[in-house]
């Protein structure tokens, strides 16, 4: 080749676009540690693998055991703890406090899947790398299929507190369109496994499933309370683009319900678990007690700091956020190489850290503070918040507030 | 090679040297699709006009959507030398616009020439828009050449065409030329009968000078280039010239022929068909129809036929986006500098914010402006329904002229009238019944029908015009799979039992959507407009009735139920940032909403509403 040739692009370059491409970017947490103090730290950890993928989940999860290397699911427990230290290394380097962690919560996929010493094994190294709040809330999602008497007190004895199962529905026409392989008998087993293991219990509900009639919703609430757990959570079905559900609602083998069926369900919901005791604290989440409010998920709506370890994990500190490259290959290689695994990252402007102030806690029981007075009177006239909340400067939704959310935050934010 | 004039030769047909019995002025009269344009480009070809290489598809046609659609908005003259025996000749081919809301434009194009191609598809036969146009050829004694074009088509029938065209002009079939623009054949001897069959023109060379405007562009660089054909007399560059309807003088800064390109000359003599340029800044002082005369030896009478441009149909135009507004006025006075018939004045409305009512020449016309303020200018519109104009008198003998449907008097109204045209229509026989139908839905009375043979109709209809500015011609096409064709001119006026139909929006009108219709048709306007904002309005935390009324009275009613439900049940970590970006996106997004009383409307359901068809024939 001549000399004088110049290639359309350089050797690096070409490496640089190739399979090996490393898909990273360089984390940049400067003037993050402002604050830091105030706000809770808590760390989720997410185990990308399933038994079976759901036709409505859109979550980053993986049913092959075998993805090689790191991203194996034998591998997996270490390439975590990886990440663990990396964060930490991170954190320092930015001058960011060393806190206790007040919450940990494993999700996925599913978290069960992996063995019980592999979960632990995570646990004790966020322990040693941050150490854990004396009262820390230590959660796992669970599949009531992949646990047993035994995994449930070892997960206890390791520092877990509190289990969430993926119940979803009591009606096995309505599981099947969701293609969930538990039967349904299952689940009050389960709960009483892991009461007898002392965790504190929360179940999954979903509700609008295509076929779904109010009847079914109420039979599996009816069920649901009837197994008396400490918490509740109830979600409409949204069926998200690029799912196996999408493509049978398109092509018309499912027929989705409209916003008045999923209204009605919800005020039902909230009806029956009121009726039963339960509290809503946030707009899909009720508990029996306040202690029994999920720590770590109320930390996401108060936009404390968390780090979020796993593919696809999304992270916050104050008011940096990033997510983690998704797939587990190129996550586990960049956690092998000593890279954190950030995939794209943004520093929120103070109006951004504004709007999702106003859009996080205006679902919250405990309210978000308003100075709008004369707004204030609008939305209670308008029956979207509670007088007597108001009066103190603060918007707690009403039940029809709850279903109207996105109208009171346009509201707050002008857009209305 | 056809016989391309010598040098030699060529020195006796210089601009404002040629005789006139050297010249020829011809233009050609033809359907849209019908191959004028093609044939033209290879005229222009054979004369030499044009090199091959430099050979674009459709020459004359300059504007880009001319291009594209295929059709001329603008005519322009081109002059071409032919050489018949051992005689050059020049021959002006001037170019007609090719539609009916360009007819007075086309009316002057004609008044220019001694003689027309009748050019006619040899696949589809004449259609009612070149019938019309002949029939104005014929009636200012224009020698008619017909000629069948696309022969080299499978599907030509010129046997059948030319008995068509032969009963319609009065010729033996045998004498209709047979030629093929896109291979040329046929095209030479087209151009020998040009010289041979067209009268040269006649004027008084020492006459005071009269030149008739037969078309005006505005051009950015030279401002108004006007097109003439000097009837009497000379013009000559530097002369202080003056328009006869005005009395304004300009100088001749330049005067020349086009060949393609703009050729400078001495001047233009009685016949020459070129043009002038005068620093003029707008075409409306420059207008088609006027006549040119030199102020020293001004001539007393003007050319018989100007018309000021009157607006039939008138629409509003809206800036999609409000801080366009003033975007949008500047390029509708740029355009007016080249759109003698262009009219607008600001207006506002409640559902679409400041805009502009426009008053245009015709459908058509109205699709090309609003085309070329998109195109060219860079600019998101919304037109509202068109309307024509209606003369309303109140009892107590007011009378007020309405071209917004939202101006439509309130109180005791003793007569409304509406501007009517008689519509020609051809069409194959089979579907005769299907047309009259339609003509009869739209209140059209039959004047009369002809047979133009076994398999063709001609339908006369006098028809509200109203009625036909806005999806007629689309029906028409519909119920004759294609093959009707439509000319139509004023008429006048008539008294009508017309009403406005208001649509309420929770009780506040929604002045868009205001239309005026014959009390007839005003429930299922109602009907019709209630349905389809019912489906375009998302729903509010209210019930939202959507109400058609006449005055006071509702005549048709839509409900949006409230909604009950917005938000999404799930919002952990990783679903913040896709929250909060839909919600900046939503931010943006209030910039084209818009508030009825409380009701808050995407912009996006105006437009959608506005855009979609009447729906009220099918």
């Amino acid at each position: 080749m001549s000399a004088s040739v110049t290639p359309p692009s350089t050797p690096e370059r070409a490496v640089d676009r190739g399979r090996h491409a490393r898909p990273t970017q360089p984390l940049d947490l400067a003037g993050t540690a402002s604050g830091a103090q105030q706000r809770d730290f808590g760390v989720y950890v997410h185990i990308p693998f399933c038994a079976v993928r759901c036709g409505y989940c859109d979550f980053n999860t993986y049913t092959a055991t075998e993805l090689g290397g790191g991203a194996s699911q034998d591998a997996y427990a270490d390439t975590a703890i990886g990440e663990v230290r990396l964060a930490r290394a991170a954190m320092d380097a930015a001058d960011l406090p060393p806190r206790p962690v007040r919450t940990v919560f494993f999700g996925g996929g599913t978290p069960t899947l992996l063995p019980a010493a592999d979960l632990t094994r995570v646990l004790q190294a966020i322990e040693d790398t941050w150490s854990l709040a004396p009262d820390a809330e230590i959660t796992t999602e669970a599949n009531p299929d992949s646990v047993t008497p035994q995994t449930l007190a070892e997960l206890a004895a390791a520092g877990f507190t509190r289990i969430s199962f993926g119940m979803q529905s009591a009606v096995p026409h309505v599981l099947a369109t969701l293609d969930r392989t538990h039967d349904p008998a299952r689940v009050p087993q389960a709960v009483a496994w892991a009461r007898a293991a002392g965790l504190a219990v929360s179940l999954d509900l979903i509700y609008g499933t295509p076929g779904e009639s109010l009847t079914d919703w109420e039979q599996s609430l009816r069920a649901a309370i009837e197994m008396a757990p400490d918490h509740l959570s109830a979600y409409a079905l949204v069926v998200e683009p690029g799912t196996k559900m999408a493509a049978q609602v398109r092509r018309g083998e499912l027929l989705m319900p409209d916003d008045d069926d999923e209204a009605g369900k919800y005020e039902l919901a909230d009806a029956l678990l009121t009726e039963a005791g339960y509290h809503w604290y946030e707009i899909s989440n009720w508990a029996t007690t306040p202690d029994h409010q999920c720590r770590h998920n109320i930390a996401y709506w108060r936009s404390q700091d968390w780090w979020g370890i796993g593919p696809g994990a999304h992270s916050h500190l104050g008011g940096h956020r990033w997510w983690n490259v998704k797939h587990p290959r190129p996550y586990a290689a960049a956690v092998e190489s000593a890279h954190l695994p950030v995939a794209g990252q943004e520093r929120l402007t103070a109006q951004q850290r504004q709007d999702e102030r106003v859009l996080l806690e205006v679902r919250l029981s405990r309210g978000m503070p308003l100075a709008d007075e004369q707004l204030l009177t609008e939305l209670v006239a308008d029956g979207l918040a509670q007088p007597g909340p108001a009066g103190d400067g603060l918007v707690v939704l009403t039940t029809r507030g709850r279903l109207l959310a996105d109208s009171v935050v346009h509201r707050v934010l002008g857009l209305a | 090679m056809p016989p391309i004039a010598t040098p030699e030769t060529l020195e006796r047909i210089q601009p404002a040297a040629t005789a006139p019995d050297l010249l020829r002025n011809f233009c050609i009269i033809a359907h849209i699709d019908h191959g004028k344009s093609t044939l033209a480009d290879r005229m222009l070809q054979m004369t030499g006009v044009v090199e091959e290489r430099l050979m674009r598809a459709q020459f004359l046609d300059r504007m880009d959507i001319e291009r594209e659609r295929g059709i001329t908005i603008k005519s322009q003259a081109v002059r071409m030398p032919w050489q018949v025996g051992e005689q050059a000749f020049a021959l002006n081919m001037i170019d007609t616009p090719g539609h009916v809301d360009f007819s007075y434009e086309v009316s002057r194009s004609l008044a220019a020439c001694e003689g027309a191609i009748l050019l006619v598809d040899a696949a589809q036969g004449i259609e009612a828009q070149t019938l019309a146009n002949l029939y104005m050829a014929m009636e200012h004694d224009l020698a008619i050449i017909p000629v069948l074009n696309k022969i080299d088509l499978p599907a030509a029938q010129p046997e059948r065409f030319a008995e068509e065209l032969a009963g319609l002009i009065g010729v033996e079939p045998e004498e209709c030329l047979l030629v093929s623009g896109k291979t040329g054949a046929g095209v030479e001897e087209l151009l020998d009968q040009i010289v041979a069959q067209i009268p040269s023109p006649q004027g008084q060379v020492d006459a005071p000078a009269r030149a008739m405007i037969f078309d005006s562009v505005y051009d950015t660089y030279r401002g108004v280039v006007t097109y003439v054909r000097v009837v009497d007399g000379h013009l000559s560059r530097g002369q202080k010239v003056q328009m006869m309807s005005t009395g304004d003088t300009h100088e001749l800064q330049e005067i020349g022929v086009i060949s393609p390109d703009p050729t400078t000359a001495a001047g233009l003599g009685v016949g020459e068909v070129g043009y002038l340029i005068t620093g003029a800044k707008e075409v409306r002082q420059s207008r088609v129809g006027d006549t040119v005369t030199t102020q020293n030896d001004p001539a007393t009478e003007p050319l018989a036929g100007y018309r000021d441009p009157q607006p039939m149909v008138f629409s509003g135009l809206y800036p999609i986006d409000g801080s366009d507004y003033p975007a949008l006025r500047d390029a509708l006075d740029k355009l007016k500098l080249n759109d003698a018939a262009l009219d607008y004045e600001p207006e506002t409305s409640v559902a679409l914010g400041f805009g502009f009512r426009c008053g245009f020449l015709g459908l058509l016309h109205l699709e090309i402006v609003r085309e070329r303020l998109e195109r060219e200018f860079d600019l998101d519109l919304i037109a509202t329904t068109p309307n024509v104009v209606y003369q309303v008198t109140m009892e107590d003998g007011t009378e007020v002229e309405v071209t917004n449907p939202s101006e439509f008097p309130a109180g005791k109204i003793a007569s409304v009238t509406e501007p009517t045209v008689t519509a020609t229509i051809l069409t194959p026989s089979d579907f005769v019944g299907p047309v009259m139908e339609l003509c009869q839905n739209r209140r059209g009375v039959m004047e009369g029908m002809d047979y133009l043979s076994p398999e063709r109709v001609e339908l006369r209809y006098t028809l509200p015009l109203g009625e036909i500015i806005f999806d007629f011609f689309d029906q028409l096409k519909s119920r004759t799979r294609g093959y009707a064709s439509l000319d139509y001119e004023a008429a006048g006026e008539q008294d009508a039992d017309l009403v406005k139909v208001d649509i309420l929006l929770q009780g506040e009108q929604v002045d868009a959507f205001s239309a005026i219709v014959h009390r007839d048709k005003a429930y299922s306007y109602g009907v019709m407009m209630t349905g389809k904002l019912k489906e375009l309005i998302p729903r509010q935390q209210f019930e939202v009735p959507i109400q058609a009324a006449i005055g006071a009275r509702i005549i048709a009613r839509e409900t949006v139920r409230a909604i009950r439900k917005d938000v999404l049940a799930k919002c952990y970590g990783g679903d913040i940032s896709r929250k909060r970006k839909l919600l900046e996106r939503q931010k943006e997004g209030k910039k084209r909403m818009k508030n009825i009383g409380r009701v808050e409307v995407p912009q996006e359901a105006f437009v959608a509403a506005l855009a979609t068809d009447g729906g009220g024939d099918s």
